[in-house]
């Protein structure tokens, strides 16, 4: 129960309190105010560190993926054979001038990195975007409405849930890229990077809709919606004012958990070969075309798969941030 | 008000609410009818589970939309509104009837300043500008005696205690002003010096505005000193009604009786065994035949186990009771379990 967590001193002095000066309201409350914003600063500095670390590490990537066009960096696309798998640790040796290599083509790694994070981190974060409101939307209608609304909706997340992600992301990046003419010649359809979005859009809306519903659920029926409702408050005042508040928390953490898990996934369908094409840079090509040059030049594969371990491994951090944050909230509730 | 005089404000006939549930229909609410009158104040006592907050619920209309099977009719200055939809119910809530609820602690939005709370329900109603409608909240706060009223605006309730949060739980209700407003178990969850101050304020603001009140408690001693008529309900059933006066100077209804013996009196000794009322209320699937305090009653009959006593009225103007053998009346004989209780 979140009434709990006061504890027996606090009553004790607010009892005190009340009872040497029972006419003067104003007094009542000096146990509430003293102990509520000190709790809340104890625990924001026990995350202190991780979050800062996880914070700075976001701003570095995505800083680098932003100004990669102006930064002084070779061009993504341009073959040096001197520098062709050479780099930090590779057998073939070391390339001077080109902080962490080039690939089996001779690309600049650092470059390469910087421009893939450009790509990834658009894919994955638009995808979540999409995810986030169409998934936000309907975990929201379905967790105030209930009845047939939520069974309907519940059930359609629960058949997109039961597909594997990365296979029903398969199925419609394959969908989307091939568009079927009416010869029934199939034909180039959607650009390779927005067929990526929205199957990756997609596979995310039944996560963030589940958990939107959940949260929802429990909000709905605290008093204050039924109160809100009371006052001859609409449904959508009550659904945007009263309940969204209270379950964005929740949505924003899983959300940034959701990215992380959609750069994964970007890598996966890399490997599969159902990403963009081979010569833009993501992190998750870049692994994949890196893969036959592992024996002698490891550091084309794992450079990216590093940038990808610290982004997710960051977001989550992040992620719980924000949940810790706001549960400060909850419990002086 | 005065375009229909002769209608009470509140008319409330035969209402019964259920719920079904796996095991059947639960009769929370079974045949309750009273009238109240503008600027009036009903208590409903009753102990947990008599039907009291479900009884101010479906006068509400904030009931469940599912498995609920409701009978009887409610209307409001005339206006029939005992099956109403939500939607033909939002005409009302606000401004015509407004709620108080029993926890201020989960009764606000917790990620809602003050200040917003109380405007938002203002906009909800009345088309005024934003800086009206924040002097207007002021002015409520003030009215409900929140000290320094500028400060708590842009505060969030957390921040508040629970005395000063029910305050601003009733500032939100009397927003619009409404014409009767329901108070469900308003101090129940507030320390016992807190809830005189916020009894002292709906009193108040009752005056003020010449609103009803229909104040919902388990506690007699918060009816006594506030309502003009109380009501007392046991497992869904008035079994008691009557002029405040009436029914704490001449109480008929042994259960009336029992919930007066159980609460703590300062006169007495220390040491004093409390007198609680022994038992559990009946089960409102299946209720006993008979009376349904009868298995509690320390004056219990077999007619009262067998036959549902009838609300027939006292001697006094507006005194009603549901009993055979009500108190100060003298049985035949003395049923076995009266020992030590009479």
């Amino acid at each position: 129960m979140p009434e709990q967590p006061e504890t027996a001193l606090d009553a004790i002095t607010r009892d005190a309190a009340d009872h040497a000066t029972p006419a003067d309201a104003g007094t009542v409350d000096f146990a509430a105010v003293t102990s509520g914003p000190e709790t809340a600063r104890r625990r924001r500095r026990g995350l202190r560190v991780g979050t800062w670390v996880a914070g700075a590490w976001m701003v570095f990537v995505i800083g680098g993926a932003i100004l990669a066009p102006w930064l002084p960096l070779d061009d993504p696309q341009n073959s040096v054979t001197d520098l062709a798998r050479k780099g930090p640790f590779a057998k073939a040796g070391t390339a001077p001038g080109h902080l962490l290599g080039g690939d089996l083509n001779g690309r600049d790694m650092l470059s390469r990195l910087l421009w893939g994070g450009r790509t990834t981190l658009v894919i994955a974060t638009v995808a979540v975007l999409i995810g986030f409101v169409i998934g936000g939307l309907l975990g929201l209608l379905a967790g105030y409405f209930r009845g047939r609304t939520d069974t309907i909706l519940a059930g359609l997340f629960d058949v997109f849930l039961s597909v594997p992600a990365v296979i029903l992301a398969l199925a419609l990046v394959t969908i989307l890229r091939t568009q079927p003419s009416a010869s029934g010649r199939s034909s180039a359809g959607l650009d390779p990077e927005v067929a990526l979005i929205i199957a990756l859009g997609i596979v995310s809306i039944p996560v963030l809709g589940r958990i939107t519903r959940a949260s929802t659920m429990s909000w709905s029926e605290r008093e204050f919606v039924v109160a809100a409702r009371a006052q001859g408050a609409r449904h959508l005042r009550v659904l945007f004012r009263e309940v969204l508040p209270n379950v964005l928390p929740a949505m924003l953490s899983i959300a940034l958990l959701g990215i992380a898990i959609a750069i994964v996934a970007e890598g996966t369908l890399s490997i599969l070969g159902a990403s963009v094409q081979a010569d833009q840079p993501t992190w998750g090509n870049m692994i994949a075309s890196g893969r036959q040059v592992i024996a002698i030049a490891p550091h084309v594969v794992f450079e990216p798969a590093l940038m990808i371990f610290f982004t997710v491994l960051a977001l989550n951090f992040l992620g719980d941030a924000i949940r810790a944050r706001f549960d400060v909230r909850e419990g002086a509730l | 008000m005065s375009e229909h005089p002769a209608v009470p404000l509140l008319e409330v006939a035969d209402v019964a609410t259920g719920f079904e549930t796996l095991r059947g229909l639960v009769r929370a609410v079974d045949g309750v009818s009273f009238t109240l009158e503008r600027g009036r104040t009903l208590g409903i006592v009753g102990e947990s589970g008599s039907g009291k907050t479900v009884l101010s619920r479906s006068i509400m209309g904030l009931l469940p939309h599912h498995g609920v099977v409701r009978r009887g009719s409610i209307r409001f200055e005339g206006t029939e509104i005992g099956h109403a939809s939500p939607k033909e119910m939002r005409r009302f809530w606000g401004d015509a009837m407004a709620m108080v609820f029993q926890d201020p602690m989960t009764s606000l939005n917790p990620v809602m300043k003050i200040g917003k709370q109380i405007t938002e329900a203002i906009h909800t109603h009345l088309d005024v500008t934003r800086q009206f409608g924040n002097e207007l909240a002021l002015s409520l706060l003030e009215s409900v005696r929140v000290p320094d009223p500028e400060r708590r605006m842009g505060e969030y309730p957390h921040q508040l205690s629970g005395g000063l949060r029910q305050r601003i739980c009733i500032a939100v209700a009397l927003a619009c002003g409404p014409q009767l407003l329901l108070a469900d178990e308003p101090t129940t969850a507030l320390d016992v010096t807190v809830q005189a101050q916020v009894l002292d304020v709906l009193a108040q603001q009752q005056r003020e505005r010449f609103m009803a009140v229909i104040l919902v408690t388990h506690d007699l001693g918060v009816v006594a000193g506030r309502a003009d008529d109380v009501l007392v309900m046991y497992a869904g059933q008035v079994v008691e009604k009557a002029p405040t006066a009436t029914l704490f100077g001449n109480m008929k209804m042994p259960y009336t009786e029992a919930l007066l013996r159980s609460i703590p009196k300062l006169s007495e000794p220390s040491h004093t065994r409390l007198a609680a009322i022994p038992g559990r209320p009946p089960d409102l699937v299946a209720p006993p035949p008979g009376c349904r305090f009868a298995p509690r009653c320390p004056y219990a009959q077999d007619k009262c186990r067998e036959e549902m006593p009838p609300l027939v009225a006292a001697e006094a103007p507006g005194h009603e009771y549901r009993c055979w053998f009500p108190v100060g009346s003298t049985p035949v004989s003395i049923g076995p379990s009266s020992g030590g209780v009479a």
